[in-house]
C-alpha cells in the first residue's frame, strides 16, 4: 500500500517536474524580453502562482472544474497543480539567473550575428545552469513534498496512503513514521547535494558570482 | 452576474469570510514570530555547537525541512492529545517554519567574518552580548528579504490547515462554497479566496522587492 503511493508520489512529482521546469524556461526567458506584452504575460504569470496557495489551485482544478463540467483525474490534476504552481518558482529562478550574466556577452553574441534564440541556448543558458542548479534543486525539494496535497483530493499519493492506512488501522504512529521516513529518503539526498554544490560553488570559482541563492525564495 | 454578486456576498457569508480572515492572519503572525525567535536559536546552535545540540538542532532542520508539512499537521493533530486544534495545527506550521527560518539565519550567519568574534572577545565582550549586539543585527539585515519571502510562504501554508477542519480563510470559502451549486457562484468564490491571499502576499512581495532595490542602491 505504502508502495503504491510511494511509486504515485514519484510518478506525479517527476511529470510535474518537467511541466515546471518547461513553463518556468520558457517564463524565464520571457520576463527578460525586451517586449513590454511578453514579460506583462510573465509577470502576471509569476505573481498570480506565487501568491495564492497551492491548495486552492489544486481544489480549483478538482471542484471548480468539475462544477464547470471539466472532470480531470486526480494524476493529471496532481501534476498539472504542482507543475504550474512551481512552474513560478523555476521561472524567477531562471530570470535571476539570466539577469546575472554580464550585459556585455549580449552586446558581444549580437555583432557576432548570433539570433536572439541561439543567444540564449548556445550563450546564456548554459552559463545560467551552473548558477541556478542549487536553488533549482531546492525547488524540486518543495515541489516533492507539495505532492502532498493531493492526499487533500483523494489522489492515493504516499501521503493520503499513509492517512488512510493510519485511520483504517489506528496506528498512527508507525504510519506517519514510516510515510515520513520515505519522503526523507526522496528529499534529503537532493538538498544535501543542492547545498554541497553551492558551497563548492562559491569556494571554487573565481569570478564573482552575481547572484547570491541565499537571497532568493529559497522556500515555496 | 449581479445577482450572482448579491447571492454571494451576503451579510452572514462576508462575516463568516472575514472571520477565517482574522483566524489566518492571527495564525500567520502568531507563527511566524515564534518562528523566527526558535529558528534563530536553532541556527545559531547548528553554526557555533559543533557537539551535542549542534547535531540535535541539524537533525531537527533536517528532519523538518526533508518531509511535507501536511504530514506534521496530521501528526500534530491527530497524536497530540492536548490543546484546541487550532493550537495543535499552530504547532505543526511552526515547527516546520522554525527549520526553514533556521536555514535562512544560517546563511545570514555564514555571511559574518570569524574576526567579528575575536574582535568582539577582546573587547571583553561575552560570547551572549557578541551574538546579541554584533552578529545578530547584522544578520538580519542581510536577510530580510529571505525572511519576508518566507512569511509569505507561512500565510499561504496556513491553507494547508484547511484538512482538519480549521476555520481559517480556505476551509470557511469551502464552507461557504457548499451551499452553492451553480457554476459562476462556485468560481465567484474561489475568485475571493484568491484575491483574498494575492493581496496580503503580493503586498509583502511589493515590500519584499522595494527593500531589495533600496539596499542594492546603498551598496
Amino acid at each position: 500500500m505504502f508502495g503504491e503511493g510511494f511509486l504515485r508520489t514519484i510518478e506525479v512529482a517527476a511529470l510535474a517536474l518537467m511541466l515546471a521546469l518547461v513553463l518556468g524556461i520558457i517564463f524565464g526567458v520571457i520576463s527578460t524580453s525586451n517586449n513590454k506584452v511578453m514579460r506583462g504575460i510573465a509577470r502576471i504569470y509569476v505573481e498570480f502562482f506565487q501568491n495564492t496557495p497551492l491548495v486552492i489551485q489544486v481544489f480549483f482544478l478538482y471542484n471548480g472544474l468539475a462544477i464547470a463540467g471539466l472532470r480531470l483525474s486526480v494524476f493529471v490534476i496532481g501534476v498539472l497543480g504542482v507543475g504550474i504552481y512551481h512552474g513560478a518558482y523555476v521561472s524567477e529562478v531562471v530570470k535571476t539567473g539570466i539577469t546575472s550574466i554580464p550585459e556585455g556577452q549580449v552586446e558581444a553574441a549580437k555583432s557576432q550575428g548570433f539570433t536572439y534564440i541561439q543567444y540564449m541556448r548556445y550563450i546564456i543558458l548554459p552559463q545560467t545552469i551552473k548558477i541556478i542548479l542549487p536553488p533549482l534543486t531546492n525547488q524540486a525539494v518543495n515541489l516533492i513534498k507539495n505532492t502532498s496535497v493531493l492526499a487533500m483530493i483523494s489522489g492515493f499519493d504516499l501521503m493520503y496512503m499513509a492517512d488512510s492506512w493510519a485511520s483504517s488501522s489506528l496506528d498512527y504512529g508507525p504510519s506517519y513514521v514510516f510515510a515520513g521516513l520515505l519522503y526523507f529518503i526522496l528529499c534529503f539526498p537532493l538538498a544535501t547535494w543542492a547545498r554541497k554544490y553551492e558551497e563548492r560553488l562559491k569556494r571554487n570559482d573565481t569570478t564573482r558570482i552575481l547572484y547570491d541563492p541565499c537571497e532568493e525564495a529559497v522556500t515555496c | 452576474m449581479l445577482e450572482v454578486f448579491e447571492n454571494v456576498f451576503t451579510p452572514s457569508n462576508v462575516e463568516f469570510l472575514a472571520k477565517g480572515m482574522a483566524l489566518t492572519l492571527a495564525l500567520s503572525v502568531s507563527v511566524v514570530i515564534i518562528s523566527i525567535v526558535f529558528g534563530t536559536i536553532l541556527a545559531l546552535l547548528r553554526t557555533y555547537e559543533k557537539r551535542f545540540f549542534g547535531k540535535l538542532a541539524g537533525f531537527y532542520i533536517e528532519m523538518f525541512r526533508n518531509t511535507p508539512l501536511l504530514l506534521w499537521i496530521l501528526v500534530c493533530c491527530f497524536m497530540i492529545p492536548y490543546g484546541t486544534i487550532v493550537i495543535r495545527g499552530g504547532l505543526a506550521l511552526t515547527l516546520y517554519t522554525s527549520a526553514v527560518i533556521a536555514e535562512i539565519v544560517r546563511g545570514g550567519l555564514n555571511s559574518i567574518a570569524e574576526g567579528q568574534f575575536e574582535a568582539a572577545k577582546s573587547q571583553g565582550f561575552t560570547l551572549i552580548q557578541t551574538l546579541i549586539y554584533i552578529v545578530l543585527p547584522q544578520c538580519f539585515k542581510s536577510i530580510v528579504p529571505s525572511l519576508l519571502s518566507q512569511v509569505i510562504t507561512t500565510v499561504k501554508d496556513t491553507s494547508f490547515l484547511q484538512v482538519v477542519a480549521i476555520p481559517e480563510y480556505t476551509r470557511s470559502g469551502f464552507v461557504v462554497m457548499g451551499r452553492y451549486t451553480t457554476t459562476p457562484e462556485v468560481f465567484m468564490i474561489f475568485t475571493v479566496l484568491a484575491v483574498g491571499y494575492f493581496v496580503i502576499c503580493f503586498s509583502l512581495s511589493c515590500v519584499v522587492r522595494s527593500y531589495q532595490k533600496r539596499t542594492q542602491i546603498a551598496r
